[in-house]
C-alpha cells in the first residue's frame, strides 16, 4: 500500500525572474524545505515539507517566494475531510496520538462574532475619550462583602480609611493581562517579552507550569505564578517572587488533559528553571491527586496563602467544560480570589487533536453561565473572573468585560504580535519565529526589546479602542461595564443561545 | 510570660477579625512553648511566624535570641503548621496537626509525637519530618529535597511525584505498610517501605489489602525517576507497568543501612529486628521517557 503520509498542503511558488539564489530562505527554514543546487545555482523546494509559517515569503528579499494553500489534494468531501483522511494515514503508519498546538481551528460558532456594543444617541451623550478622562484601571481579587468606612486624623488632616483591611488585589492597568505560557513551551525571549511588557505597561503575564527562570525573578510584581500537578519549579522563593499564585486544573484546549514536557525539550536552561534532571520527562498529570473535591482545592488555595502569608491573590484556572458555572460556583467558596476560565478555542504548546478539536465549551457561553450564576448566588463580587480562549481584539475584550469578565488573559494575540504566523506547530519545537522553540539559532530571532515594543504597542491600541467604544456608549469607566448586558445585543442567534448568554436580540430595545 | 507581653508580635496589619483566642506562648531560654489548645490554625500559624520573623531579625531586638527551638502543645487538628517555613529551627509537635503540615517548607526539622493526616509534606524543598506514628494519604506530594521518616503506616499514594535535582534528593522511610500509589509519577529520591510495624508497634491493618505485603496496589505507577526499596516479596500484580523489579546491589544495601540507623535512631529503638538486607527489593523504572512512544509527529 502505497500511503503519502506528508501530503503537502502548501505549495512555494518560487518567481524564478526575481529569485537571486541568496539562500536567506534556505537558512531561515528549521524544516529544511528549501535547498541550494549548487550544480544549478538555483534555490529548490520541497513543499511536502512546509508547514506554512510564512517566514521565508516575509524575508524573501526580493519577494520572490509566495507560499500558496495547495488545492485538490483529494477528492473533494465534505465529510471526508482531507484532515480526517492525512490522520489516519499517519496513525495507520505510527500507532500514535495525533498532536496538534495552537487553539481549535474548526468553525464551531465564534459567539463574540454575534454579539453587536452598544454606543450612546441623543439620550445619553457619549464622551469623548481624547478628551474627557476616561478609567480602564481595574482589580483583580476578592472584594469585601461591603465596606465600612471610618475617619483618621493623619499628619494634620482628617482622612477617611477603610475600616478592615481589603484583601490583596492586583493592579491592572489595562483589563488584559498574558495568559500562562511556560518558558519551555515557549522560549526565554518570549517570555522576557511577555515580562517587561507586563511590567513597563502595568499588567500581568504568567509563568504556566516551567517555574520562573533567574533572568525573570526582577519581574516579580507583575508576574503569575502558577502552581500545577506536577509542581515543576515550585518552591517557597518562586511563590514569594509573584504578584499573585495561580493553581491550574485545566486548559481550554485540553480540559481533562495533563502536561507532558517531552525530555528532548528539557535542555540545561529549562531543567533548571523546572528543578527537573536534563532531559527527564515534566509529566504534569490531570488530576492533582491531592484534590478529589471542593474541599480538597479549598486546602491547597489555603495552604498557598499560609506560605504567602495572605498578601497575594491566589487563583483556579479552570478549562470551560459543560458544568462551569457550578464549578466556578464551589471555587469561590473553595477561597479563591480569581478564577481564569479558559474556553475551547483558547491555545496550547502541545495537545492531542482530538480533544483540542472536540473536548470543552466557548468561553462566552461559560462565562454569561458563571457570571449569571455566581450573581444568583449573591457571591460575584467575592471572586473576580479572567477569562481566555481566543480574545483576538478590543472588541472581544470588551464584549468579555460586559458579559461579565473582570479582565481577560490573551496569549495566542501576544505571541501573534511577537511573530507567530499560527502554522500550529509548536509541539515540533522547530518555530522559524523564534517563539516556541529552545534551539538557540532559532530563539536569537526573537529580540526581546522588539518582543517588548510590539506587545506595549499591541496594548496602546486596545486601550485607545477599548477607550473609544466605552465612550462611544457613554460610559467612563471600565468598571461601570462589567456585566452590564444591557449593551449587548445578539444577531442570528437563538433563543437559547440569547438565554444563556442573557442577553437581548438586535433589534430589542432596553 | 504571655503574647500580651510581646504585643509586637501581634502585627497591625493582620486582620484582628481573623484572630480567635491568640496562643498562650511561654519563652524559656532557647526554646518557646506555644498552646495550641483551642487556637484555630490561622492564628496558630501567624504565631508561629511571628516568632520566627523575631528570631530572623533577632540581631537587632530583645527578642530571646537564643531561641532555636518551638514546642506546639495541645496541637488538634490545625492545618498548615510549618506551611512554607525557611527559618532552620526546629519544631516539635504534641497532638495531632492537620493537613498539609509542612507544606513548601524549605529547612525546618519538625518532630510530631502522634499521628498526622493527609499532605504531610506537600512540595517540600528540604528539612527533615519524624512522625512518631502513622501518616495520612499523600505523603510527600512532589517533595523535592529533605527527609520524612514515619514510625508506622502511611496511607495512599505517598511520595508521589517525588522529583530529585542537583542537591535536593528527597527520602522517606516508612516503618510499617504504605497504600496503594506508592511513589506513583515518581521522578527522583528513594521512598524505603520497612514492613516492620508488626514487631516494634502491633496496629491493626487498616488497609485496603488484608494480605500480608507491605504495599498496596498500583506501586510506582507512571514512575519515570527515583528508587523504592521494599522489604520483603511484592506480587508482580502490584507494580505498576512502568517499574521493574530487581535485587538490591552494594551501593544500594549502603543507602538502606543509613536510612534503617536513622529510622532506629529517630525513634530511640534499641531492640532492633533482624532485618536482612539482602531482603529488599528494588522497584525502580525502565525508561525516564514512560511516554516517549505515545505521539505522532
Amino acid at each position: 500500500m502505497a500511503l503519502k503520509l506528508n501530503q503537502s498542503e502548501f505549495e512555494i511558488v518560487r518567481d524564478k525572474g526575481k529569485c537571486i539564489s541568496c539562500q536567506v530562505c534556505v537558512r531561515q527554514c528549521s524544516n529544511d524545505v528549501h535547498e541550494y543546487d549548487e550544480d544549478d545555482g538555483t534555490v529548490l523546494s520541497d513543499n511536502s515539507k512546509c508547514v506554512g509559517c510564512h517566514r521565508c515569503e516575509t524575508l524573501c528579499p526580493t519577494g520572490s517566494i509566495k507560499i500558496k494553500r495547495r488545492e485538490s489534494e483529494f477528492k473533494s468531501n465534505a465529510n471526508w475531510t482531507a484532515e480526517h483522511l492525512k490522520n489516519i494515514y499517519k496513525q495507520a503508519e505510527t500507532g500514535g496520538v495525533v498532536l496538534t498546538s495552537m487553539g481549535c481551528d474548526k468553525p464551531y460558532p465564534v459567539y463574540w462574532d454575534h454579539i453587536l456594543f452598544n454606543a450612546s444617541q441623543v439620550t445619553n451623550p457619549s464622551i469623548d475619550p481624547l478628551r474627557e478622562p476616561m478609567e480602564i484601571k481595574t482589580f483583580i481579587g476578592r472584594k469585601p462583602d461591603r465596606l465600612e468606612l471610618k475617619p483618621v486624623r493623619e499628619s494634620g488632616s482628617n482622612i477617611i480609611r477603610f475600616k478592615n483591611n481589603l484583601e490583596p488585589q492586583l493592579e491592572l492597568s489595562v483589563p488584559v493581562l498574558f495568559s500562562a505560557m511556560s518558558y519551555g513551551s515557549i522560549s526565554l525571549n518570549a517570555v522576557k517579552s511577555l515580562a517587561k511588557a507586563a511590567s513597563e505597561f502595568g499588567t500581568f503575564y504568567n509563568t504556566g507550569e516551567g517555574g520562573l527562570h533567574k533572568d525573570l525573578r526582577g519581574y516579580g510584581n507583575n508576574t503569575i505564578v502558577q502552581v500545577a500537578s506536577g509542581r515543576f519549579g515550585v518552591d517557597k522563593d518562586y511563590l514569594n517572587s509573584g504578584a499573585a499564585v495561580e493553581i491550574k486544573i485545566g486548559q481550554g484546549a485540553k480540559p481533562g488533559i495533563g502536561g507532558h514536557l517531552p525530555g528532548e525539550k528539557v535542555n540545561y536552561d529549562v531543567s533548571t528553571t523546572r528543578m527537573i534532571p536534563e532531559g527527564s520527562d515534566a509529566i504534569s498529570p490531570a488530576p492533582h491527586h491531592d484534590i478529589y473535591s471542593i474541599e480538597d482545592l479549598s486546602q491547597l488555595i489555603y495552604a498557598l496563602k499560609e506560605a504567602t502569608e495572605y498578601k497575594k491573590p491566589v487563583g483556579v484556572k479552570i478549562s470551560a467544560v459543560h458544568n462551569v458555572a457550578p464549578i466556578a460556583s464551589g471555587i469561590v467558596r473553595a477561597g479563591a480570589d480569581f478564577i481564569s476560565i479558559d474556553g475551547f478555542r483558547g491555545g496550547t504548546g502541545a495537545a492531542p487533536q482530538v480533544i483540542r478539536d472536540n473536548v470543552g465549551i466557548p468561553i462566552e457561553l461559560a462565562l454569561a453561565a458563571v457570571d449569571i450564576r455566581l450573581r444568583e448566588e449573591g457571591i460575584r463580587h467575592k471572586v473576580s473572573l479572567i477569562v481566555a480562549g481566543s480574545i483576538r481584539s478590543s472588541a472581544d475584550v470588551i464584549k468579555a468585560i460586559a458579559l461579565g469578565a473582570d479582565a481577560v488573559y490573551i496569549g495566542t494575540a501576544a505571541l501573534v504580535a511577537l511573530g507567530c504566523h499560527l502554522c500550529q506547530k509548536c509541539y515540533t519545537s522547530k518555530c522559524n519565529w523564534g517563539i516556541a522553540t529552545q534551539d538557540p539559532y532559532l530563539t536569537k530571532r526573537l529580540n526581546p526589546e522588539i518582543g517588548t515594543r510590539k506587545l506595549i504597542n499591541l496594548l496602546t491600541a486596545w486601550s485607545h479602542e477599548i477607550k473609544e467604544m466605552l465612550g462611544g456608549a457613554g460610559i467612563n469607566a471600565i468598571e461601570s461595564l462589567r456585566g452590564n448586558r444591557e449593551h449587548l445585543r445578539g444577531v442570528g442567534l437563538n433563543e437559547k443561545e440569547l438565554s444563556i448568554l442573557g442577553i437581548k436580540h438586535a433589534g430589542e430595545a432596553w | 510570660m504571655g503574647i500580651k507581653q510581646n504585643n509586637k508580635l501581634v502585627d497591625k496589619n493582620f486582620n484582628s477579625t481573623d484572630m480567635s483566642i491568640m496562643p498562650k506562648i511561654k519563652f524559656l531560654e532557647k526554646k518557646c512553648i506555644i498552646n495550641a489548645d483551642n487556637v484555630d490554625y490561622k492564628t496558630l500559624n501567624y504565631a508561629i511566624r511571628s516568632i520566627l520573623k523575631e528570631i530572623d531579625n533577632s540581631q537587632n531586638s530583645d527578642f530571646p535570641s537564643k531561641i532555636n527551638k518551638i514546642e506546639l502543645d495541645n496541637v488538634l487538628g490545625q492545618r498548615y503548621i510549618g506551611d512554607g517555613i525557611q527559618t532552620r529551627i526546629s519544631i516539635s509537635i504534641k497532638g495531632t496537626p492537620g493537613n498539609d503540615l509542612a507544606a513548601f517548607m524549605d529547612g525546618p526539622e519538625i518532630e510530631i509525637f502522634g499521628n498526622v493526616q493527609d499532605g504531610t509534606g506537600n512540595t517540600m524543598n528540604s528539612g527533615k519530618i519524624i512522625v512518631h506514628g502513622s501518616a495520612g494519604d499523600i505523603l510527600g506530594y512532589s517533595m523535592r529535597g529533605g527527609e520524612i521518616y514515619v514510625k508506622e503506616n502511611v496511607g495512599y499514594r505517598s511520595g508521589i511525584h517525588m522529583k530529585s535535582y542537583l542537591e535536593k534528593f528527597p527520602v522517606i522511610v516508612v516503618g510499617g505498610k504504605a497504600g496503594h500509589f506508592l511513589g506513583e509519577y515518581m521522578a527522583g529520591g528513594i521512598i524505603i517501605i520497612l514492613g516492620l510495624c508488626n514487631s516494634i508497634n502491633p496496629i491493626k491493618s487498616f488497609y485496603l489489602f488484608d494480605d500480608d505485603e507491605v504495599v498496596g496496589n498500583y506501586v510506582g505507577t507512571g514512575m519515570h525517576g527515583g528508587k523504592i526499596f521494599v522489604r520483603g516479596e511484592i506480587s508482580n500484580h502490584k507494580l505498576g507497568k512502568e517499574i521493574v523489579k530487581s535485587e538490591i546491589n552494594e551501593e544500594d544495601e549502603i543507602i538502606i543501612q543509613k536510612y534503617l540507623d536513622n529510622y532506629y535512631k529517630y525513634f530511640g529503638i534499641s531492640n532492633k529486628e533482624d532485618i536482612r538486607l539482602k531482603d529488599f527489593t528494588k522497584l525502580s523504572p525502565f525508561s525516564r521517557r514512560p511516554y516517549g512512544k505515545l505521539y505522532a509527529y
